[in-house]
């Protein structure tokens, strides 16, 4: 039998494989199509302090195997989503994490903290990587001391595990990794989506109405691959990895590079039954590389 | 309820420039899906889905029918598809048209590639025995599909913008021709349902939108369209893409 569980700080998988943030709203939509207990856990959409009404369309564009995407954060605010959306996710068996995202430190502390008070959130990724807010987001990601204030400050305001997410828009991804930390990150997240344009032809104008926005699906995971194996040499905590992720051959990839988890995106808009199915494929996948378990993998690759 | 199913092309024919009218069979599809819907197809070599309307449903035959216009690359690949080839699909998707049975004349104003969900539609509404009206915009002479098919429906105005063909200019030139009707229906271009909204906003009516979508189930917030001046909003793909035409800002 293969062990496709991982413990990870305040998150006990059964097995490695999650939804990746934005990319599964809170859930309700998918649970259409197939029981989220099936899955390792959730992330959910960022939560902001207030309600945020988003970019204005377009804010999606195709690219070759990929997409853009500049949606803005938009998000009911963290209040109406501990109201209405946690207690939905909280009927099914799996671990939630909650995706911290703001303008200001402040802003980060408040959501921190109103997540913090819930019963049925086990976890918290820290959003300093979105590329598609004005304000906030990713200066936090691209400048390791506001990085690591803001990891300081939100680690203070909750006594849930932080997961910092990385932005991949920077050119020393291990300054970065290193800053959080020693600020006190219980783990990373890791890659958020790279800052892209596509210009639309008949009107001669970038497609999006941002004009940027993050570029995710296949197209990226090579990127993610090789900043995973870069900083799992340089830190001791435990790598949630993402970015282009749609089969389990492809999990496996990350769990070599050093992640311990890995979160699905972009895939589930192609299929949405994605996360089911690679769960389902993952032990013989694992087996027909000589692995027993998920944890016999994570940072073989680095050997 | 959608489900992801496997859509077998039947036919595949150009009926007007650049416009392709395609036949795909799926009982659960065919059996489910209303007027106005949409479905979801993966399109081979593309990462997101295309959302094209639903034009015609034959639940006898297990048959649906839509159009779609070659744009993009993704269009253009779409139409090489050939008969008995498999497409992927999340259908039927989206809320349709609805209406009130009691009504005694609707009027359809369809704009290019947004005339086709409002086809069945007419069938629909025609079979109940309701009077139907339709005004169909096109480009140009050679950009004209369906006049015949809804002819068969009600009294139909074809409009080019060109004038090449029917009457000249937009479909809001004709609309003070047309009979007395209760409730009008229509799709095509953001800036024709402007001006159909403004022109008509004495009347009830219900209007289809289009937008770029991610996912396509109202899980990643791409295709929103605002209800108010404060941001509130609803997804095209899951609340839409009908809505009565006074609960969204165009």
């Amino acid at each position: 039998m293969t062990n496709l569980s991982i413990d990870l700080p305040g998150l006990k998988l059964k097995n490695p494989i999650m939804p990746a943030s934005g990319c599964f709203g809170f859930g309700r939509e998918y649970s259409e199509f197939y029981d989220l207990s099936k899955l390792g856990a959730v992330i959910m959409k960022a939560a902001t302090g207030d309600v945020r009404y988003g970019n204005k369309t377009p804010r999606v564009a195709e690219t070759s195997a990929g997409m853009l995407n500049a949606i803005g954060l938009q998000n009911p605010g963290v209040e109406k989503i501990i109201e209405n959306e946690v207690p939905f996710l909280a009927n099914y068996d799996i671990p939630i994490i909650a995706n911290v995202a703001g303008s200001t430190l402040e802003e980060y502390v408040k959501v921190a903290n109103a997540f913090n008070k819930t019963e049925s959130v086990n976890a918290l990724e820290l959003n300093i990587s979105c590329p598609n807010v004005k304000v906030g987001g990713i200066q936090f990601g691209t400048d390791p001391d506001m990085a690591r204030a803001v990891t300081e400050k939100v680690k203070e305001a909750s006594n849930l595990p932080v997961y910092v997410k990385l932005s991949p828009n920077v050119s020393n991804i291990v300054g970065m990794a290193n800053a959080v930390e020693q600020a006190g990150a219980d783990g990373l997240s890791m890659i958020n989506t790279l800052t892209g344009m596509q210009i639309h032809l008949p009107s001669i104008k970038p497609l999006l109405a941002n004009k940027t926005g993050g570029l995710s699906g296949q197209a990226i995971k090579p990127i993610a691959v090789r900043m995973i194996y870069e900083v799992k040499q340089h830190v001791s905590i435990p790598i949630i990895g993402m970015g282009g992720v749609s089969t389990a051959e492809d999990v496996l990839e990350f769990l070599l590079a050093g992640a311990s988890a890995v979160a699905v995106g972009t895939a589930n808009f192609q299929n949405p039954f994605v996360c089911p199915e690679i769960i389902e494929a993952l032990p013989g996948v694992l087996e027909q590389y000589g692995f027993n378990s998920v944890l016999d993998a994570v940072g073989k690759g680095q050997e | 309820m959608k489900k992801r199913v496997e859509m077998v092309v039947e036919s595949v024919n150009e009926i007007a420039l650049d416009t392709v009218e395609m036949t795909l069979s799926n009982a659960y599809v065919a059996k489910n899906a209303q007027s106005g819907q949409f479905l979801h197809l993966q399109v081979e070599g593309h990462s997101l889905r295309r959302p094209i309307s639903i034009a015609d449903i034959d639940r006898e035959n297990g048959l649906i029918t839509m159009l779609f216009k070659k744009i993009g690359n993704g269009t253009k690949r779409l139409a090489m598809y050939r008969p008995g080839m498999i497409i992927d699909a999340l259908g039927p998707s989206g809320n349709g048209f609805s209406y009130d049975p009691s009504m005694k004349t609707a009027l359809l104003i369809g704009g290019g590639i947004g005339i086709p969900p409002l086809y069945n539609l007419g069938k629909e509404l025609r079979n109940k025995g309701i009077n139907v009206i339709a005004v169909l915009g096109f480009q140009s002479k050679e950009h004209v599909f369906y006049e015949a098919k809804f002819n068969e429906l009600g009294e139909t105005y074809v409009v080019t913008n060109d004038g090449s063909y029917g009457h000249k200019g937009f479909v809001t030139n004709v609309l003070s021709q047309v009979a007395k009707f209760d409730y009008y229906f229509s799709c095509g271009p953001i800036p024709m349902l402007q001006a159909v909204t403004k022109e008509l906003h004495d009347h009830q009516g219900f209007i289809s939108l289009e937008e770029r979508m991610g996912c396509g189930v109202g899980a990643c917030f791409a295709c929103v369209i605002p209800t108010d001046s404060e941001g509130e909003y609803r997804k095209i793909c899951k609340d839409g893409p009908v809505f009565a035409a006074k609960e969204v800002i165009l």
